[in-house]
């Protein structure tokens, strides 16, 4: 079995009715009820699960995704309006409820919930099938009110007409005569030669509310007789509180109170500073029986030591030992990654409040079916008692999603102890988040290759040592099979080149430092070890790095089109400015290509610039262009800022980093010039958040290796750049 | 009780004095557009303006906000203001949008005083400012074009 019979079964195996988008496609439609459509009149149209059209001619889509700044509610709506052909200016977008009956993400079976770049790519024929179920039973009320034949009423942008009679109607005058109408058995969508908005330019909805200060996020939730919570976590994972003592804290003016929860001590006050302060203040005596007692240099030695054994295959393809040992070149790297906080601008906050029906939950809810489970479980209460309203959130980069909805969790606990009296609002500050555990994973790669003595490949043999993200989560029945986390060897089980031997193995190591999946999981490490490894072969073998890749991409037509068009918009092989140098990776993930050719600069103290970065992209149809270069420029910025200088480190337990200061996002002067270029398709749409941020690193790392013959393969680069100086 | 002039309305607070104006505006007064991010003065979420200069609200304690003229994103007017809020509508800078009311304040600012910022100003003004999703690219195109909104 090949690495992408694991990745597909694992990934694709709840993937539902995305079947490729053909001319005129005629699609069967499933309702839960018969006949009518459930809506109140009174309120207007209500065909769906996905689209209300009121009398006042606003037509709302329920968006079943989070927004956090990737563009899904804009992105979802432009699907539905699509289809239903209405007025973009009278679309508003509404948070759906936590409901996995109506609102489960397609790929993931029975949860709700975003993640995996999957909010377009698994809505996408769902939404084109509720609009189009939409504007047929507007079309049909429209035939019954004017008493003409349904052939000849037509929509246009929001208007319904009857061209012989020249009578017009609004969406919001006919709501209600659309709404006593049958439910159609089948609808025919647009080819798509008829889209108007898919593709096209779509203002995003959430634009103004974030320019003016009038967004709400969690942190800016208020709920009469609230208090803020923060908790005092312990220094090492796995601690537990022994005692505390709150005897200063009580002469902070607004303390409420405080008490102990499985993950730390919960302070309490009447507003965000004295809760902040009076935790300052608290003395609290840890137990480390059970805690992680190792540091990162320790834990990391012992990953080097792992390494010198295989361990459980990803991937066999031949037999990579035998073709090394008879290859004319043999070339070895080892690659150490560091593990890296999400550190969104909103730290993680949550707001529940006890009410007599059960509880309602305000927060940045990325897997509402498990938060709402864990609210329940721990409030004893049904899960639908739970009431979730997902906010818009201050990014998140994968921190949000905890199979465990750890935040959540632990405001729950807190409202638990105070017996539902009052509202709680949890609040992390940036010290939390960033010592907070829940890191992308340290890993540690070898690779060994062999080359004939024409150049090409013979043999791939690439070791990966690390924590797994989803064993003992609700996600290792979907990702592990026969020992091996998916997520692990993402994007190395699955290299693209075209080798005859290959071997991909697995250790999973067993650490206590939480981890969890990190804008574009796999892929962070994979596609910088894989990539950077292929320019070192490149360079032994004599060959262009593009042609190199090239050579072996054969079978691999979005690779080889991704690769293909950044190499020319980039005049891959033309003259370049003195004192540049460029490096090129291409790299898959989320089902989306990306290729991308970085442009650096080095001057004379080694100190590194990236000037320029040009990105291809291959994600299928492009509902939004914007959208999909604002994912690209970002993932490129997420992805640099890492790979330059961010790493949590830990000494005997104890996290290192605290803030922005030790731990340093990419600021405006290191961002590059990005231009970004969309491969034409007629495919479904794929992933667009993650897929843009794998291949920075080893594009800027290979520019590096173009300057100065060095890989760079301990990360974060200020570790690694000195070297080169 | 403290008093001071936040979005041309004078304020009197009763709080600890050492409380940094952030906390005054979110939880005491409930403008809720200026953001917290780090708390430590090291990524602009929750830049105000004072007297027109961008300030770290985080960083600033009630105490020394006495008497002063204080400015929020919700109270942010002028040309510049106005020139920079439609650049970022049009040139659709935000993504996540945590950020953008500290950006927002940082770059009215610099374009009050410097209406046409070349590339190197930007950076300089707007270096204090962290976006987590990367939209600098955006942000320096849409203060050059309020800079030309500003002319026109």
């Amino acid at each position: 079995m090949n690495s992408k019979t694991v990745l597909n079964s694992t990934r694709r195996s709840f993937l539902k009715g995305t079947a490729g988008v053909t001319t005129g496609l005629i699609v069967g439609f499933h309702m839960s009820g018969k006949g009518l459509a459930a809506a109140n009149s009174s309120k207007g149209f209500m065909p769906n699960a996905f689209v209300r059209i009121g009398t006042d001619n606003l037509v709302t889509v329920i968006a079943k995704h989070i927004e956090f700044g990737q563009g899904s509610h804009t992105g979802l709506a432009t699907i539905l309006a699509e289809e239903l052909d209405a007025n973009w200016d009278n679309i508003r977008i509404e948070a759906a409820p936590a409901d996995a009956s109506r609102y489960n993400n397609l790929h993931w079976g029975k949860f709700q919930g975003t993640g995996g770049s999957t909010a377009i790519a698994n809505s996408w024929m769902q939404l084109r099938e509720a609009g189009a179920k939409a504007r047929a039973m507007l079309t049909q009320a429209a035939a019954t009110q004017w008493n003409v034949p349904v052939a000849e009423v037509t929509i246009d942008t929001g208007t319904i007409h009857h061209k012989v009679s020249g009578k017009t109607a609004t969406f919001g005058e006919l709501a209600e005569q659309a709404a006593i109408q049958p439910v159609p058995e089948t609808v025919t969508l647009k080819s798509l030669d008829q889209f108007k908005l898919i593709g096209g330019k779509v203002v995003r909805k959430d634009i103004a509310g974030k320019t003016n200060g009038t967004a709400t996020y969690t942190l800016d939730m208020k709920r009469p007789g609230m208090v803020i919570a923060v908790v005092k976590r312990p220094p090492r994972f796995g601690g537990i509180v022994k005692s505390y003592d709150t005897s200063e804290a009580e002469k902070v003016k607004g303390f409420v109170g405080a008490l102990a929860t499985p993950r730390g001590v919960a302070v309490m006050a009447k507003n965000t500073w004295a809760a902040i302060k009076a935790r300052e203040t608290l003395s609290v005596e840890w137990d480390d029986t059970n805690a992680e007692m190792r540091g990162t240099d320790q834990i990391m030695a012992e990953y080097k030591e792992l390494a010198k054994t295989a361990g459980l295959p990803a991937r066999n393809d031949g037999d990579a030992v035998t073709a090394i040992a008879g290859a004319t070149e043999v070339i070895e790297a080892s690659y150490d990654f560091p593990f890296l906080a999400h550190a969104p601008m909103e730290p993680l906050d949550c707001l529940i409040e006890r009410t007599e029906s059960g509880a309602e939950v305000w927060t940045g809810s990325q897997i509402q079916t498990g938060d709402q489970h864990t609210v329940a479980t721990i409030l004893e209460l049904k899960p639908e008692q739970v009431q979730i309203h997902t906010l818009l959130a201050g990014g998140s980069f994968g921190r949000r999603a905890t199979p465990d909805s750890d935040m959540v969790s632990e405001a729950a606990m807190i409202v638990k102890a105070l017996d539902g009296k009052v509202p709680v609002k949890l609040v992390w500050t940036r010290e939390d988040d960033i010592q907070g555990g829940r890191y992308r994973p340290a890993y540690h790669h070898t690779l060994k290759a062999g080359l004939d003595d024409k150049g090409n490949i013979v043999g791939w043999q690439h070791r990966i040592v690390g924590q797994s993200i989803v064993t003992s989560t609700a996600f290792e029945g979907f990702l592990v099979k026969d020992g091996i986390d998916a997520t692990s060897v993402e994007g190395a089980a699955n290299l693209p080149y075209k080798v005859p031997n290959i071997s991909v193995d697995l250790t999973t190591t067993d650490v206590k430092v939480p981890v969890l999946w990190w804008r574009s999981v796999g892929s962070t490490h994979t596609a910088y070890s894989t990539e950077t490894f292929i320019d070192q072969l490149a360079s032994k073998a004599g060959r262009d790095p593009v042609e190199f890749r090239r050579s072996m991409l054969k079978d691999h037509p979005r690779h080889l089109a991704a690769l293909n068009l950044a190499a020319e918009k980039s005049n891959w092989g033309g003259p370049i400015a003195e004192g540049r140098y460029r490096g090129v990776a291409v790299h898959e993930s989320f089902n989306s290509v990306v290729a991308q050719v970085a442009e650096i600069s080095l001057d004379n103290d080694g100190a590194l610039k990236v000037e320029k970065v040009w990105c291809a992209v291959d994600c299928g149809i492009v509902v939004n262009p914007s959208i999909v270069e604002a994912q690209m420029e970002g993932g490129i910025g997420f992805g640099l800022g890492a790979i330059l200088r961010n790493e949590v480190t830990l000494d005997e337990g104890v996290v290192e980093q605290s803030n922005f200061h030790d731990y340093e996002p990419l600021r405006i002067d290191e961002m590059p010039e990005i231009s970004v270029h969309i491969v034409p398709s007629e495919a479904a749409p794929t992933g667009v958040g993650e897929p843009g941020t794998p291949p920075i690193g080893p594009a800027v790392a290979n520019a590096v290796f173009a300057a100065t013959g060095k890989t760079i393969t301990k990360l974060p680069f200020s570790k690694g750049m000195p070297e080169l100086v | 009780m403290i008093t001071f002039t936040l979005n041309n309305e004078k304020r009197s607070v009763d709080a600890d004095p050492d409380t940094p104006l952030l906390w005054v505006i979110r939880d005491e007064i409930g403008l809720t557009g200026t953001k917290f991010g780090c708390g430590a003065g090291l990524c602009g979420a929750c830049t105000v303006h004072i007297d027109g200069e961008p300030v770290r609200s985080c960083q600033t304690s009630l105490s020394d906000a006495a008497d002063q003229n204080i400015t929020t994103i919700e109270g942010l007017e002028g040309k510049a203001a106005k020139a920079i809020q439609a650049a970022w509508q049009e040139i659709e800078v935000p993504q996540c949008g945590y950020c953008q009311s500290g950006q927002i304040m940082s770059a009215t600012s610099l374009l009050a005083q410097n209406p046409k910022p070349s590339d190197d100003e930007i950076d300089q003004a707007m270096n204090g400012n962290v976006c987590r999703c990367a939209t600098y690219v955006r942000i320096r195109k849409a203060i050059h074009h309020a800079s030309n909104l500003m002319e026109a």
